[in-house]
């Protein structure tokens, strides 16, 4: 006997995994990032040759703090979808396949915050945390 | 319960000859793998220009150096050639492309587009 009845058994090896909703996000999170890694790629030139000052100022312009913003965060929401995938496709011994799924999922998670942050801080013209 | 039957496995990668859309296939995954720890580099940017002067100096500084400039090769190659590529996958989604010729042709034109869009930026940046 178990606590668990044989419908529930049963259930559990079904698809548990989002399967349509993940593929979807990852499409969605694709689309975003065109236009986001376009504006990258034109905007990183002035964002970074100018020194600190300078680049601390472009990142507060508005539309910039914005752009940079969804850049952060639907970069490591897609990466962390495709990841997830990757770790699937090649990792089988199950206790190595978990970890590393969470592993991955917390560290976009963290850095996500991270960098949102220290935009905002800029933006908002935080003195820096250091001379 | 969990005994397999004893079927051959597929697919053995090693007796396929390398073809145009496996190679670029695969070169998909890496790219997106690499781009998911260069997006950790512009937070570690970000980081660096909320930290203070010194800090961002030390950043770039390691990105001037050369190791630090293959990477930023590589880098700016990988975000080419998985936004064309990526492009390519969306189409096919759409039930496009998918002929095997067309699926070869655009897939050289990914390759090549990709290479030839990293060096314009590489010179327009310079
Ligand atoms: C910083 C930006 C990006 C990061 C970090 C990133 C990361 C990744 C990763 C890790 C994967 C999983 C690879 C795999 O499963 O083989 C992936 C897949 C994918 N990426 Fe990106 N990517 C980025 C930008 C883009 C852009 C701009 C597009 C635009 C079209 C795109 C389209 C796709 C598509 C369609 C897939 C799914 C491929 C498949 O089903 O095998 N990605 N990406």
């Amino acid at each position: 006997m178990s606590l668990r009845s044989p419908l529930a058994k049963a259930r559990n090896h079904g698809s548990a995994r989002d399967g349509v909703h993940h593929w979807w996000n990852q499409r969605l999170s694709a689309i975003v990032l065109i236009a986001l890694t376009v504006w990258l790629v034109l905007a990183i030139e002035v964002a970074a040759s100018g020194g600190f000052a300078a680049s601390r100022a472009w990142l507060a312009l508005p539309w910039n703090t914005v752009f940079a913003i969804l850049f952060t965060l639907s970069a490591f929401y897609h990466g962390q979808l495709g990841l997830q995938v990757v770790i699937e496709d090649y990792i089988h011994t199950r206790w190595l396949e978990v970890t590393l799924q969470i592993t991955v999922k917390l560290l976009a998670l963290l850095l996500s915050v991270m960098g949102t942050l220290a935009i905002l801080r800029i933006a908002f013209g935080v003195a820096p945390l250091a001379g | 319960m969990n005994q397999r039957p004893a079927r051959p496995l597929s697919p053995h990668l090693q007796v396929y000859k390398p073809q145009i859309t496996s190679v670029l296939s695969i070169v998909h995954r890496i790219t997106g793998i690499l781009l998911t720890l260069f997006a950790a580099g512009w937070v570690v940017w970000l980081i660096c220009l909320n930290r203070g002067e010194h800090a961002l100096q030390t950043f770039q500084d390691l990105l001037s150096s050369v190791p630090g400039m293959v990477v930023a090769m590589l880098a700016t190659w990988a975000l080419f050639y998985h936004l064309l590529n990526g492009i390519r996958h969306l189409i096919w989604d759409t039930g496009h492309w998918l002929e095997l010729d067309t699926a070869r042709r655009a897939g050289w034109a990914v390759l090549i587009l990709s290479l030839v869009l990293a060096a314009l930026a590489w010179r327009f940046w310079q």
